[in-house]
């Protein structure tokens, strides 16, 4: 299938083209460009549900944040693993998951991923090895580690793929898995979405180092930093941390630098940071620039951008109305699953 | 058909549900501090990195909080972990893990997933380890939905018991008194349960109903033997789990005896005697009550490491003796 591939399929100079497109097929490309729209227009749209009064509880926004979830996301199977956190939509959406049971979840329903009990925060889809996000920071560091140990103790062959924020990498709970994932040369890939603020709080003013890679070393791991609004080098990067931890070698430390367009969550009135800030980084939106190198090296027409698009609007309507016209959870059922047995 | 018993000590008994649970399970494995060469600082896991290896008895990092999750991420995905707690004083570093995560992923996740994980819990005091290595922490864990949370008494319920908890598809913390682990006595050879949910009554008697669990029924039966030397006769009911609480069973004894009273090593405030209080309280049995229920629970005070104060914060027989003898007599 190497006619397939998308480098192939460019007449550009190989210098100026990113080798992860190397890796993928075109058809590939175009399902990550799916995804990271997906993502886009979901979160849109339940922000739209939740100005309308049809959702309920508080969201976090991965909005500018997409190129993270979907880069990270590439090199994975369903077989694979990943945990994700309080801004998880992304993620779970990279990962495979259904728009239709997101947007039910959101709005309380019985046919949502949890049924209606866990809401924004807590979507999994363990059926496409999305462990789930995560209310407490930090929670699924150590989950992910033990999944890990699980997969190779089980010989699986798969490997986990470990979101957090920056906000994240000051818990203690960070550093303990960090260096129990090292010192048992754990199949797990620690993905840090680098959005710049735990909630108000700017990395500058909680973390002592420049960079949340520089953690690395404390645990005798790679530690890279990429540009997370470039889908092409998160996912190079995390292909190349994939097969270092499928060939046994142990854990990665991936730093995306990357932005949250929106508050941290519905409460926040953005009074930490300039207008100017969130500004500049919406010119560096990872959705347009993914879009604009796929055009520029031939991988994808503007017709074809446009169809995507077009898909995912579909998708998006379909999943409102899903959400929309399914049953809530009925109360006589409130003790259900609190307990297996 | 349970196989004839030997006599082994509650730590050798632990010891063995945890051997035949790892030959019958390959994805049965023990994680903690210490619990390799050293054999566990109450020498409870032993010989088993001998017989098992370093990658079924795992010997973590001083990481409470790192290895609990670890232990919570590997049951999501397969395995059956067993994480040993060197003094359940330290889950205190872990219960984020053990009350966010392990005990609310299946409801959370609508029931997506199961967390079959057992935390075994060193508890009580008694052994001269002051404070911080010494506390009951079971109504801390039992006040949350989620978590079962058992304790037992004997040897022989020890094995049975924490197989049930290993073949358990929920998070299961066992509370293991640290002056019970040389305690002695029958065990059936080979693989037998012993239910979580259920209490026992270990002693019959008319006059007032003692309910107990773990040292404290130790205590409440010797207790029993010198009250009965005076004429009372005492029902001893050992909980054996506090969550689930096994209330129909208090309840159908005090509608026998009509007297209840409840002994905890646990701080008393906000304690176990508190909920079976209530509960009975709540419940057909109050109409058969003679006289106030009696909560004998641990000193509201940290425990201290002088041998006089430790003894005076935790009930002792002679505690239980008085005050069985004034609630029989109507003293109270």
């Amino acid at each position: 299938m190497m006619d397939d591939r998308a480098a192939s399929s460019s007449s550009r100079p190989a210098a100026n083209r990113p080798p992860v497109y190397d890796r993928l097929t075109v058809a590939q490309v175009h399902e990550a460009l799916h995804k990271m729209i997906l993502i886009r227009r979901f979160e849109e749209s339940a922000e739209d549900e939740y100005m309308r009064g049809m959702s309920y509880g508080t969201m976090h926004l991965s909005i500018g944040e997409e190129a993270s979830a979907v880069g990270m996301c590439a090199p994975l199977s369903d077989t694979d693993l990943i945990t994700s956190t309080h801004r998880g939509h992304g993620h779970c959406i990279a990962k495979g998951g259904d728009v239709n049971r997101m947007f039910a979840e959101f709005l309380g329903k019985e046919t949502g991923y949890c049924h209606g009990r866990g809401g924004s925060m807590h979507i999994a889809d363990p059926s496409k090895g999305n462990l789930g996000a995560n209310g407490v920071v930090g929670g699924g560091i150590p989950i992910a580690v033990g999944a890990a140990l699980a997969v190779k103790r089980r010989r699986t062959g798969a490997v986990v793929v470990c979101f957090f924020g920056d906000g994240a990498n000051n818990e203690g709970v960070f550093h303990e898995s960090l260096n129990m994932a090292s010192l048992w040369k754990l199949p797990v890939i620690f993905a840090c979405e680098n959005n710049l603020y735990g909630m108000s709080t700017s990395v500058k003013r909680s973390t002592a180092v420049k960079d949340v890679a520089q953690r690395a070393a404390a645990y005798a791991m790679p530690g890279v930093i990429v540009d997370g609004n470039r889908f092409a080098d998160v996912a190079e990067a995390s292909f190349e941390a994939v097969e270092r931890a499928r060939g046994g070698d142990g854990p990665t430390l991936i730093e995306c630098k990357t932005y949250r367009i929106r508050g941290h969550s519905r409460s926040d009135r953005n009074l930490y940071r300039t207008k100017e800030e969130i500004e500049s980084w919406r010119k560096r939106d990872p959705i347009e620039l993914f879009e604009a190198e796929l055009e520029a090296l031939g991988l994808a027409s503007r017709e074809q951008i446009e169809a995507i698009r077009a898909q995912v609007e579909v998708e998006i309507r379909k999943g409102v109305a899903f959400a929309e016209a399914s049953p809530v959870p009925s109360a006589e059922d409130l003790l259900r699953d609190v307990y297996t047995t | 058909m349970v196989a004839p018993a030997r006599i082994l000590s509650f730590a050798e008994a632990i010891r063995e549900a945890m051997a035949i649970a790892m030959d019958a399970d390959e994805h049965v494995f023990l994680m903690g501090e210490d619990i390799g060469v050293y054999g566990g600082a109450f020498q409870v896991t032993g010989d088993l990195v001998h017989r098992y290896g370093e990658e079924r008895v795992m010997d973590t990092p001083i990481s409470e909080l790192g290895g609990a999750g670890v232990a919570v991420g590997a049951a999501l995905n397969g395995m059956r972990p067993i994480y040993e707690f060197q003094f359940s004083d330290f889950a205190m570093l872990a219960t984020e893990q053990i009350v966010n995560q392990a005990a609310k992923l299946r409801f959370m996740l609508g029931g997506a997933v199961s967390v079959p994980v057992v935390f075994r819990m060193p508890s009580g005091s008694g052994t001269g380890a002051a404070a911080q290595h010494s506390q009951s922490l079971q109504a801390w864990f039992a006040h949350i939905p989620g978590l079962k949370v058992i304790e037992p008494t004997t040897p022989r319920e020890a094995k049975g018991m924490l197989l049930a908890a290993i073949a358990d598809p929920d998070p299961v913390m066992i509370f293991e008194h640290k002056l019970l682990y040389k305690t002695k006595g029958p065990v059936p050879e080979g693989y037998y349960t012993v239910p979580l949910n259920k209490a026992a009554v270990v002693r019959p008697g008319a006059d007032l109903t003692i309910v107990a669990s773990g040292l404290m029924t130790v205590r409440t039966l010797e207790a029993a033997a010198t009250l009965e030397q005076s004429g009372v006769d005492a029902e001893v009911i050992d909980l054996r789990s506090l969550r689930p609480l096994d209330i129909g069973a208090i309840c159908e004894s005090v509608k026998k005896t009509s007297r209840l009273m409840c002994v905890y090593e646990g701080v008393k405030t906000m304690g176990i005697g508190a909920e079976i209080s209530s509960a009975v309280a709540e419940s057909e049995a109050f109409d058969f009550l003679e006289a106030p229920i009696i909560r004998l629970g641990g000193a509201d005070a940290p425990i201290p490491y002088s041998p006089i104060l430790e003894k005076a914060s935790a009930p002792q027989v002679a505690d239980i003796v008085e005050a069985a003898r004034k609630l029989a007599t109507g003293a109270v």
